[in-house]
């Protein structure tokens, strides 16, 4: 950020006279600001989205009465649940009951922080950024757990419990998965490990060995697991446990519960971005863009090439955020004893073989024969990906689906 | 887990006592367990019924033979076309009426059209049950279809009330035929997509897979009927081993449970038995209607008296409803309104098995255990 | 095998007790035994190769005014045949051995009728009302069951809005 700031403050007169750490505190609040607003509306528009993907997936239309094609169905929801009662039981542990909601939010808000969204757009560079982001994540538990337990009610302490044991255990090979990352790219600042990688395919770390290919479903699914989403979304399990930590919670401090949950979503599809899909680089595009619009000034040019990484980078986060929501409507949900399996007897010791092999290759295979092992399976990830549209087409055409079909019209 | 494994216990834990229900999503209506809980792992679970009890028996013995066909209905409003049949043949075999071909194969038109649609039901909100909500949605989609069909047959699409004592309500509109052909045609690739999105989902396959496993003899012990029953490995159907109506001369399979997925009997095999079934059921359904185009013209109600009477005696009807064998038994004085009526409902016999089975389960499987069992609150009641 | 040969079966090994076998005019024939046979006869024709009934398909009862005849419809999956049993059981409390141990499906039923008719199985596991709030107080399904005016001080009548 504070290249960005500086490059403002050498353009800009009046911010010259003022003394620098106070353009700095200013600049950072209003950052600080988007960002608040960005989460709002990323999870205002992710519910709407989810509710429109999952409307498709189910051949019906999803909302599309409030406003054009519905898209402000979440800001009715919104007001509507702002107008509720804040119910708070008797018998909760009332302190605790209303704490809980904002130890969620703040975990969830403070990993945005580290979170780039171009070179030169983040709130804090930290040079052990990915280590704050695990730590920081591990609120949410803390907030999950309080509110199931100062519910009182036993369905919501199931749920928090499940919660608890279920994020701590996919945080062990999700930690590993990035700790290989960690490894690979020799540093654990945010954008130290984008930087690593490159604009082109064969440059991202999914691309680069068979190791880290493989190490990315670890990572996928224990974020999933962390995020709370299908399938495994034990703690909020509805047909098991009701609603889970927050069957007790009403009016705004449900909002808040689901803000976190959607800002979540985001979040999921960014770590996965910066880790395996080369983040925000965008190679030679900031460059095109700008000698197409004949941009001349450094300020302008900055912003400009800023805008275009942070579309990149937003392209592939969504991308992702589009799989777990279809992930979300298609899968049955697991049980809590098979989510512990899948994560102990399975996550974890691939992502630990992975981190040992990788070690090892590392130091072993020469620079070249990566370059080539890279382009490799650049090529057999589009085949793959050429082959998963293929089947979409055949089975398409092989079913004869028709989105509306009703035989007595 | 036992106490004579540890004799020094270090950590006392105590058991939990849950209350799930009369209202919680996975509950299918109206019906409360009382789960003691170590944990997830539950030692056992009680059913608690009759949050839905209406009364229907008292019912029946001040309405009189004809103006019960509509609380029928109500006993299971998801199956009712099989709850009208089973009563109307009770009643019939009371009173010796005669049912004519017409409106016989017109009741199993109905009845499986019905039980495709119950099916899709319980097929459906079984998904529901294991998290997955897409299947539910196909399914009652394709629900709505044969909500039209019976709505266009008899003007209802609930609570049909379509077949009487003698024969039925209504015959065949104009075009049913057709319509209902486009619509098997649709829907029988339909059933291969439902278990390409939910049966042959690995996830779906291990949640059921040895859960729930209910032994043949455990099965017939205690009462399991139809699909439940078949789950097991009996290869009993009402409608082939104890034929009724028109089914004699009809073509079909009786789906049984193959221990598929893990062993015999459990979840899963209960599950898929319905899956089978509902393409058995447009198979019938098919040669119904064929033979109803091939049929002229002609009544749709036997000859029934004014005033039911049946003479003095009892009568024990079993039909082959969704949920399994429906039994009816009416007890008749002679006089307008039946001295007794029962029904037997499948619902209410696999509650029974439910404690002995939830010993040692998790929450989530007792959720699977209830949604296997495809149990319609009211049925159990009654 | 047929209902004739089923009965002669049974008859022939409980010569002792006084079985009586009805064919009614219309409907369902039936045997009535005496309720302390009961438990003998159900389990003689549940273990019995040749008729092995493995299927209680209904355990009812209905109220004939003079007493209560619990009847007990079994089948046979194996030999695909049927048997009714009836059970004449005293009006208001009378007892009738229970089957829960020979058939699993007898506990919630045996619940029911008591509930509803207020037959008493004896030995029954867990006699309680079933289908009723446990609060209740009669069985309604007897014909002269009257209508509490209150139930839980919520009047069970109203007044003709007409």
């Amino acid at each position: 950020m504070q290249p960005f700031i500086d490059q403002i403050i050498s353009e800009c007169e009046i911010l010259q006279g003022l003394p620098l750490w106070f353009s700095y505190l200013i600049f950072q609040l209003i950052f600080c600001g988007i960002i608040f607003v960005f989460v709002a509306v990323f999870a205002m528009l992710a519910g709407y989205a989810e509710r429109r993907v999952a409307g498709r997936i189910q051949s019906r239309i999803g909302p599309n009465r409030v406003g054009p094609q519905g898209i402000l169905q979440s800001l009715a929801d919104g007001i509507k649940v702002f107008l509720k009662e804040d119910i708070i039981p008797t018998h909760a542990d009332h302190i605790l009951f209303r704490l809980a909601p904002y130890f969620i939010f703040i975990g969830m808000f403070l990993s945005f922080v580290a979170i780039p969204f171009s070179s030169q757009w983040v709130i804090a560079d930290l040079d052990i950024g990915i280590f704050y982001l695990l730590a920081v994540e591990s609120l949410v538990v803390i907030g999950i757990v309080m509110s199931g337990w100062a519910s009182n009610n036993k369905w919501s302490l199931l749920g928090g419990m499940r919660s608890a044991a279920q994020i701590v255990s996919y945080e062990v090979p999700v930690a590993l998965t990035i700790l290989l990352v960690v490894m690979y790219s020799g540093t654990m600042s945010i954008q130290g490990i984008i930087m690593a990688q490159g604009a082109a395919p064969w440059n991202w770390n999914i691309f680069q060995t068979p190791f880290l290919f493989v190490a990315f479903f670890p990572l996928f699914m224990g974020s999933l697991a962390e995020g709370n989403r299908m399938p495994f979304d034990m703690p909020e399990a509805e047909s098991e446990l009701v609603s889970g930590y927050n069957t007790e919670y009403s009016g705004f401090r449900f909002v808040i519960f689901f803000f976190a949950e959607f800002s979540n979503l985001y979040l999921i599809g960014a770590l996965a971005t910066v880790l395996f899909f080369g983040g925000w680089q965008a190679g030679p595009l900031p460059d095109f863009v700008n000698g197409l619009l004949g941009i001349e000034t450094p300020l302008s040019a900055a912003i400009v090439k800023n805008l275009v990484e942070l579309c990149v980078f937003m392209f592939k986060s969504l991308c992702l955020v589009f799989i777990v929501i279809q992930l979300r409507w298609t899968l049955p949900r697991v049980r809590v004893d098979q989510l512990m399996n899948i994560c102990w007897k399975y996550l974890v010791p691939v992502a630990f073989f992975n981190l040992v092999v990788m070690g090892i290759w590392m130091v072993v295979v020469p620079e070249y024969v990566t370059d080539i092992v890279a382009l490799c399976m650049t090529a057999c990830g589009v085949l793959l990906l050429g082959y998963f549209f293929y089947r979409v087409a055949w089975q398409l055409k092989n079913t004869k689906a028709r989105l509306r079909f009703n035989p007595l019209s | 887990m036992t106490e004579s494994n540890q004799p020094e216990k270090v950590f006392k834990t105590e058991e939990m006592v849950l209350n799930m229900g009369p209202q919680h999503p996975s509950t299918h209506g109206v019906l409360r367990f009382e789960l003691t809980t170590d944990g997830e792992v539950m030692t056992k679970a009680v059913p608690d019924i009759g949050y839905l009890h209406r009364g229907i028996e008292k019912l029946a013995e001040t309405v009189g033979y004809v103006g019960f066909m509509p609380y029928t209905d109500r006993i299971d409003y998801v199956s009712a076309m099989t709850a009208n049949q089973g009563y109307a043949m009770a009643v019939e075999k009371l009173a010796g009426i005669e049912v004519t071909r017409r409106a016989e194969l017109l009741r199993c038109t109905a009845s499986e059209l019905n039980r495709i649609s119950s099916h899709l039901v319980g097929v459906g909100s079984f998904g529901l049950d294991m998290g997955a909500s897409t299947p539910f949605v196909h399914a009652l989609r394709e629900r709505e279809t044969i909500n039209d069909l019976l709505e266009s047959l008899c003007g209802a699409r609930l609570t049909y009330n379509y077949v009487r004592i003698g024969g039925v309500s209504h015959d065949l509109p104009t075009g049913f035929i057709d319509k209902a052909m486009v619509f098997l045609n649709h829907f029988e690739p339909i059933v291969g997509e439902l278990n390409r999105l939910l049966s042959d989902n690995k996830i779906f396959i291990e949640r059921l897979a040895n859960i729930g496993v209910i032994s043949k003899e455990d099965a017939i012990n205690y009462g399991l009927v139809g699909p439940n029953l078949r789950g097991s490995g009996v290869k009993f159907d009402v409608r082939r081993d104890e034929p009724y109506s028109v089914y004699p001369e009809l073509d079909f399979n009786i789906p049984v449970g193959l221990g598929k997925a893990g062993t015999l009997g459990d979840c899963f095999d209960r599950y898929y038995v319905r899956v089978e079934e509902m393409r058995e059921s447009a198979k019938i359904v098919r040669q119904c209607l064929l033979k109803l185009k091939d049929l002229p013209e002609g009544d749709i109600m036997g000859k029934v008296p004014r005033k039911i009477k049946p003479p003095k005696g009892e009568v024990l009807v079993k039909v082959e409803s969704s949920r399994g064998e429906m039994a009816y038994w009416i007890v008749s004085d002679g006089s307008d309104n039946p001295l007794r009526l029962h029904c037997r409902t499948g619902s209410f016999t696999s509650m029974g098995i439910i404690e002995k089975l939830s010993r040692g389960m998790m929450i989530a499987d007792l959720v699977a255990l209830i949604g296997s069992f495809d149990i319609v609150a009211p049925e159990v009641d009654r | 095998m047929n209902e004739k040969d089923i009965i002669t079966l049974i008859k022939t090994q409980f010569a002792s007790a006084k079985l009586e076998w009805v064919e009614a005019p219309s409907g369902d024939n039936y045997l009535v035994v005496p309720s302390e046979a009961l438990r003998d006869v159900v389990k003689y024709i549940k273990e019995t190769e040749a008729l092995y009934f493995d299927y209680l398909v209904n355990l009812s009862a209905f109220d004939a005014t003079e007493h209560i005849e619990v009847t007990y419809h079994f089948y046979s999956y194996t030999h695909r045949h049927k048997l009714v049993l009836k059970v004449k059981a005293v009006r208001l409390n009378g007892e009738v051995p229970t089957i829960t141990d020979l058939y699993g499906t007898a506990n919630f039923q045996e619940r029911e009728v008591f509930d509803l008719l207020g037959v008493r199985f004896a030995s029954h596991p867990n006699l309680a009302r079933i289908l009723l709030p446990p609060d209740f107080k009669g069985h309604p399904l007897l014909k002269d069951y009257q209508e509490e005016a209150q139930y839980n001080g919520i009047e069970t009548t109203r007044a003709s809005l007409l």
